[in-house]
């Protein structure tokens, strides 16, 4: 790890990374500490991942400008970095006449917010596009520029785009602490030593409030909201949606949307769940329920049973109610991205340009001469063509060795996601990677395979082998061996 | 893109479905069969069951897993109709112009297209996940479906945890807690939504009573403990309509559970083939031949419908092999009637779901069915468009336990309109 | 004279028959319910001495997989299926193995031998 930077991001979700990203291009000196075994395994691994037109935020807020510039970025940014994006365009769905006034309120806010291509039409169009929504649905406002992604992807496809310009990634290295001196921050502090800077960004989600605390930055909390989702399987795709279809917005919440994911899954949720603490991301039954009972408003006939996994997440809700970006008060060089909640995701390119102009016109830096573009996405074996296919295994015969069978993953995917700039070191890390344990199945079949490759490639015994979090071991030495059964 | 002979039969799947089927095809008449198996070895599942219990119906003799393997291999492997294929997945299965064109990869050959006159579908099943089940709570390390930890205690060499809880009493469940006993491990509970064992008999008896673990019928998980590593589970009982009763909880200390809540027959090849798929089995409608809804393509064994005994599933997958091996050859008889075979009252799956005759037609045909509940002293009760076809007195069934009865070719051929088979007598 | 009546699930194939056996001053005199002569037998044994089958794993040196399955040749004493489980956590084949080979003779004197589940070729 360096032991000197300009920049030190702490937190490696979407927010850190695309701010990673961005300080890339020019001539810094950047380190993202996070401390768990992986990029984006907080709120950026469990969210909607919804890139929204930029309607519902108050016009004025940082939220509205970050969303509506962030969803312009990602039309540009998505053949950049080899995002996997849709612009399948989003639907709020009413389903009476004070829902419907709300849908001309949105329009309204949402044109004065720079929203383009917005429209209100009826229900029965909208059931021609979308042929399982309820008959109940009289209107809807649909938004052609909202899309969906695959987060983990970008959060990835940013971090090694700036590690491939010097940018250094270290991961399960927590901040513990950020010196300042004279009011300017000299060094952050953490698991793995120090790291002498003169720029901290703040992205550490649930925990951004804890971290400005580190520096002196008191001036605001965050409360934590937890959501909860139903993933189902690709066979249900055809009874839900092919789109993102929200219902009427309430106060705290976007409500329980019924949405299309960028390989086919859908999912139903979330709920909110206010109080929750910072760790909370267990799903429970009275949960479930609602976002059932939920995703019956806008889809009636869910088909449960095709239900493949359960998740939750937590929002980054700030006491401001609105994304805290740009300079603290408290310390010099300490740079707020906090209270990223939604539109979050769609904002992070937005708030990484934003941050990221602040440091350069203090520094002065210059762009990076020899900056290297973007993000070269890995080789798909699924979706490539016959040629495609019969040329990748010609090249590495791994590539004619399926692991996953759900999702059609390849050994040859596995190992390049391993040895990746950002490479995964955890089953889970696979799976974000490459789908590889994300199909109806998840995992019963390729786990123990993806564990033995794992093993293979990073050199380390099945037993260190890790699911997803710190201490996440998966499997033991049989008492008898002590040792590796190998 | 290799290989521009045409088999005979393609077989899909390489445990003892395919390698039954092969046998079979060979014995009746088919010069070239091509068995495809995605693992690093045939034998499927039973590699990994490593426990006995296998065999006696159909090769006479107690055997364990491997053992059942082992023959089922050794009956096809010198014979020189059957090729067969390892560490090969196979992706799509396509009808051209009366063949049928699988697509297939593995890293030796690449990407193949394999035509045959005829497939047999032998893919079998696949676990049912927590997702499935939606358990609330954490998503730790330490959760594994019953037949993942099976491959990597008895294959792989590696303990799942050491203090274990087992949610759903089905055979895989069973038998793992006694596996993770004789592993030195502590298994702390069974729980069973339902009121009544998943399992056979034999191995409640065997597999928890030797070893004094507990069984809860009608009690399920209803919450994970542990971030990075399960810690704990809540237990609650559950009322007659499965949701969980208020008030009941308890906890189990546990760093492990398995899962084993059911398996589904493995369709999406079929699927994506158009093969039709019955709502109930969640696999191809056949008839008694094993024959789906498209000509030329077979399949049996636990892809058609879930069994509890492979000695069955080779049975079926015999019957298969023989059916295609006979169409493969240009000898198979035209339909002439078409008959449904319907579950009645008491009867959850019943296969074949028709029965299909062609002129002069002279076999007799076996039903497997499951009933829906446990009940004794039952009659299973055959009947056609005139009444009654017969009767059987069964002294007990159980959803667990797979009855098959074999109507007698006279009464095959005097069947009149569909059939249902119903149970009648239980409570 | 005291005669007892015991009811059983016979475990020697997957029919579990239901056994009912009657004790009569502490010797089985008779067995109803079982489909085959094995079940009278089981009841008789269960009652008496229980005997089980024994199958595991055990490590294996040279072979195409680590591990190699492995069972006992005819019934062990119930009581001592956990003591000869452990002695087989000790126990390393050596590849290659034919499915029915001797991999531990008379385990732990009690007179039966365990044997390979499979073929294991060496590589």
């Amino acid at each position: 790890m360096k032991k000197k930077a300009d920049v030190v991001v702490i937190g490696g979700g979407i927010t850190g990374t695309a701010v990673l990203a961005a300080l890339a291009r020019y001539d810094l000196e950047c380190v993202l500490v996070e401390r768990e075994p992986d990029i984006s395994m907080g709120t950026t691994k469990a969210n909607s991942a919804v890139l929204h037109a930029g309607f519902d935020a108050p016009t004025g807020s940082m939220k509205a400008k970050m969303n509506a510039r962030g969803n312009e970025m990602y039309h540009e940014l998505a053949d950049e970095f080899g995002l996997d994006i849709k612009w399948t365009g989003s639907y709020v769905c009413a389903s009476d006449d004070e829902g419907v006034k709300t849908l001309e309120e949105l329009k309204a806010r949402g044109e004065a917010n720079g929203v383009k291509g917005l429209e209100i039409i009826a229900g029965d169009k909208v059931r021609d596009k979308e042929p399982n929504l309820s008959k109940d649905i009289k209107a809807a406002l649909w938004a052609p520029t909202a899309g969906i992604c695959w987060p983990f992807g970008m959060a990835i496809a940013f971090a090694e785009n700036a590690i491939a310009n010097g940018a250094e990634v270290v991961r399960e290295c927590e901040a513990t602490g950020i010196r300042v001196e004279d009011g300017k921050v000299t060094a952050v502090e953490t698991t793995q030593g120090d790291i002498e800077t003169r720029f901290v960004v703040d992205a550490a989600g649930v925990y951004a409030d804890a971290v400005a605390a580190m520096a002196g930055d008191k001036s605001f909390t965050i409360n934590p909201r937890k959501g909860e989702y139903i993933l189902f399987d690709k066979t249900a795709k055809d009874s839900l949606v092919s789109s993102v279809v929200f219902p009427v917005p309430t106060k705290t919440s976007k409500g329980i949307l019924v949405c299309a994911t960028t390989h086919g899954n859908v999912f139903i949720g979330p709920n909110a769940q206010d109080d929750c603490g910072r760790e909370d991301v267990s799903v429970t039954p009275a949960g479930m329920d609602e976002i059932i009972a939920g995703a019956k408003r806008l889809v009636p006939n869910i088909p449960m049973g095709a239900s493949i996994t359960e998740f939750a997440g937590l929002r980054a809700v700030s006491s401001t109610g609105d994304f805290i970006l740009g300079e603290s008060d408290a310390a010099d060089g300490l740079l707020l991205a906090a209270g990223i909640q939604s539109p979050g995701l769609t904002s992070a390119p937005a708030i990484a340009e934003y941050l990221t102009d602040i440091i350069v016109k203090k520094t002065g830096a210059k762009e990076r001469t020899n900056y290297v573009k973007g993000h070269k996405a890995a080789p798909v074996f699924r979706e490539a063509s016959d040629e495609e296919k019969a040329a990748l295994i010609a090249k590495d015969a791994r590539y004619g060795r399926v692991i996953c069978r759900c999702e059609t993953i390849t050994e040859g995917e596995i190992v390049e996601a391993i040895h990746g700039l950002c490479g995964a070191t955890t089953v889970d890390g696979v799976k974000r990677r490459t789908r590889a344990g994300m199909g109806r199945c998840q995992g019963g079949f390729c786990g123990p395979r993806v564990i033995e490759i794992l093993s293979r490639e990073l050199g380390k015994r099945v037993p260190e082998i890790r699911k997803d979090g710190v201490k996440s071991y998966m499997y033991y030495d049989k008492s008898y061996d002590g040792g590796d059964a190998k | 893109m290799t290989e521009k002979k045409i088999y005979d039969i393609v077989i899909i799947g390489g445990g003892p479905g395919g390698l039954s089927a092969a046998k079979s095809a060979a014995e009746n008449g088919a010069k070239s069969i091509l068995v495809l198996e995605r693992d690093r070895e045939v034998g499927g599942i039973l590699q990994q069951c490593v426990h006995n219990g296998f065999g006696l119906h159909h090769f006479k003799e107690e055997l364990t897993g491997p053992g059942y393997a082992q023959k089922c291999y050794d009956l096809v492997k010198d014979r020189l109709e059957v090729e067969i294929m390892t560490d090969t997945m196979v992706l799509h299965i396509r009808e051209s112009e009366g063949t049928k064109v699988v697509t297939a990869v593995n890293p030796k050959n690449g990407l193949m297209n394999v035509e045959g006159k005829t497939v047999i579908l032998t893919m079998g099943c696949r676990e049912r996940t927590r997702g499935a089940i939606r358990i609330p709570g954490y998503r730790p390390a330490g959760v594994y479906t019953a037949g993942a930890a099976q491959r990597m205690v008895n294959m792989e060499g590696y303990l799942p945890g050491h203090k274990i809880v087992i949610l759903g009493s089905g055979d895989i469940g069973l038998i793992m807690a006694r596996r993770m006993s004789l592993e030195g491990c502590k298994v702390e509970a069974v729980l069973e939504i339902c009121p009544f064992s998943n399992g056979l008999t034999r191995n409640i008896v065997q597999c928890l009573n030797d070893y004094d673990i507990p069984l809860y019928l009608s009690h399920t998980i209803t919450g994970i403990k542990g971030k990075d590593r399960v810690e704990g589970v809540t237990v609650s009982k559950v009322d007659d309509k499965m949701r969980p009763i208020a008030g009941t909880e308890f906890d189990i200390d546990c760093d492990t559970i398995l899962l084993s809540v059911g398996l589904i027959p493995e369709n999406e090849l079929s699927r994506e083939l158009g093969v039709a798929i019955h709502p109930r089995t969640n696999g191809p409608v056949v008839d008694q031949h094993r024959e789906t809804s498209m000509d030329g393509v077979f399949a049996a064994g636990n892809v058609v419908h879930v069994h509890d005994l492979v000695d069955f599933v080779s049975d079926e997958a015999e019957i298969a092999g023989k059916f295609a091996a006979i169409k493969a050859n240009g000898e198979a008889q035209p339909a002439k009637k078409d008959i449904a075979v319907n579950p009645g009252d008491g009867v959850n799956t019943c296969v074949p779901q028709h029965i299909r005759l062609a002129d002069g037609a002279d076999e007799s045909v076996r039903l497997f069915m499951r009933a829906r509940s446990p009940e004794r002293k039952v009659t299973l009760h055959i009947t056609d468009a005139n009444g009654d076809v017969m009767k059987k007195p069964l002294p007990i069934v159980k959803p667990s336990e797979m009855i098959a009865v074999d109507i007698p070719a006279a009464k095959v051929k005097a069947l009149a309109g569909d059939v249902t088979v119903s149970i009648e007598g239980g409570k | 004279m005291a005669i007892e009546k015991k009811v059983m699930n016979c475990i020697m194939c997957p029919m579990g028959c239901e056994l009912t056996a009657t004790i009569e001053d502490g010797t089985v005199t008779s067995v109803v319910g079982n489909t085959c002569p094995r079940g009278a037998k089981y009841a008789k044994d269960e009652l008496t001495h229980p005997m089980r089958m024994l199958t595991s794993t055990v490590r294996i040196d040279g072979g195409a997989l680590h591990l190699l399955p492995v069972v006992s040749k005819t019934t062990l004493p119930k009581g001592m299926i956990l003591d000869c489980a452990e002695e087989l956590r000790g126990v390393v084949a050596k590849a290659p193995v034919h499915v029915g080979d001797v991999i531990v003779p008379n385990i732990l004197g009690l007179g039966v031998d365990i044997v390979a589940s499979r073929d294991m070729a060496a590589v």
